[in-house]
């Protein structure tokens, strides 16, 4: 299909979404991303089971935590999709990307440029 | 297990607003299982205070550490190296290790991380419900193992009372009567004479009624 997404995607493999925990979201803000979404299985789908209900639950708790330090809820999200959905994960990959594109970039980000550099740093700073 | 809550992050930044470095402290007993103050809650909310205070532009040093039980000398004397590298202990252990944390290092400010809540049982995954007071003086044996001290309202020895309205409680529609639990367990058991039994006076002396409690066992002490 060689269909094309945003490259300020990275992606980062996990053998399922019951792996990934409320602190890997977190690290990712802390390390200066700008955005996170956590792409698993559709809803009853699992191959585990229960994977895929679980990384949603703590995608609710990565948002309340970022919510109130003032990251943003809206910084990460949780799709659905199937692993042969290209076209989908396209659109969500898409949907992301301008969702931090109007979010502005990581606080985290410009504080740290900030304080490295002793000036405030402007502006949006994400590749096209 | 002792349950307790996360205590609101903004809560822990104002504890520590004077603060350039500090430890956060973990438990690895009944706060890890009821997930409040284990290592995962540990690296949590150490994550979200360093960018807590990169937005408040402070430099603040963040350490982690998780040890086995903040209520044992032995467990809390694995920081005593490290402890000196920061200001202040934010400590995820329930009350009594916050303290006996801040016993054993007198010198070092030591603030709650959580809110600690009772003695209990989870019901299901992310619902834990209070099943001891520890009054001292168990009556369970003549109420079917249920206990009218931490579940009943009124903590009543002889009940219910007439607030009892088709099993539930009259402070709560969400709270079982105790003491509609306690007859339904004897009728099970096949003891409900039990039931017609009166419950003597308490001796509440056990309670906090007798001030702080202590245990001491000769038989152990060395």
């Amino acid at each position: 299909m060689r269909l094309g997404y945003p490259s300020s995607i990275r992606i980062i493999r996990v053998p399922c979404t019951g792996k990934v925990d409320v602190l890997h979201i977190l690290r990712c803000f802390e390390r200066g991303a700008d955005g996170v979404t956590v792409v698993g299985c559709r809803e009853g789908d699992c191959h585990y089971q229960t994977g895929n209900f679980r990384a949603k639950k703590r995608v609710e708790q990565a948002q309340q935590i970022l919510e109130r330090i003032g990251i943003g809820a809206g910084r990460v999200r949780m799709c659905n999709l199937s692993s042969s959905d290209a076209p989908l994960f396209v659109r969500f990959a898409q949907e992301m990307h301008a969702a931090v594109l109007s979010a502005g970039p990581n606080p985290i980000r410009t504080a740290r440029r900030e304080r490295r550099a002793g000036t405030q740093v402007p502006g949006v700073e994400l590749p096209a | 297990m002792i349950v307790a809550e996360r205590k609101p992050i903004e809560e822990i930044v104002e504890q520590v607003k004077e603060v350039r470095s500090l430890l956060v402290l973990g438990c690895n007993e009944c706060v890890t299982v009821c997930e409040a103050g284990g290592k995962k809650e540990v690296g949590v909310l150490a994550s979200a205070l360093r960018m807590v205070f990169l937005q408040q532009n402070r430099e603040v040093n963040v350490g982690e550490r998780t040890i086995e039980r903040q209520c044992d000398t032995e467990y809390l004397e694995e920081i005593r190296d490290m402890i000196d590298s920061y200001e202040a202990v934010v400590s995820l252990a329930c009350g009594v290790g916050i303290q006996f944390t801040a016993e054993r290092y007198p010198t070092k400010p030591v603030y709650p991380g959580v809110n600690t809540c009772f003695m209990g049982a989870a019901l299901e995954r992310g619902v834990w419900a209070e099943r001891c007071q520890g009054c001292g003086s168990c009556i369970l044996a003549s109420t079917g193992a249920v206990c009218p001290v931490a579940r009943c309202a009124k903590r009543l020895l002889n009940g219910p009372c007439g607030g009892s309205t088709a099993g539930k409680c009259e402070i709560s529609k969400d709270v079982e009567c105790a003491w509609q639990l306690i007859i339904d367990r004897l009728k099970a058991l096949g003891r409900l004479e039990e039931y017609e039994r009166l419950s003597p006076i308490k001796d509440w002396s056990t309670d906090r009624a007798g001030g702080p409690r202590k245990i001491i066992r000769e038989d152990l002490r060395s």
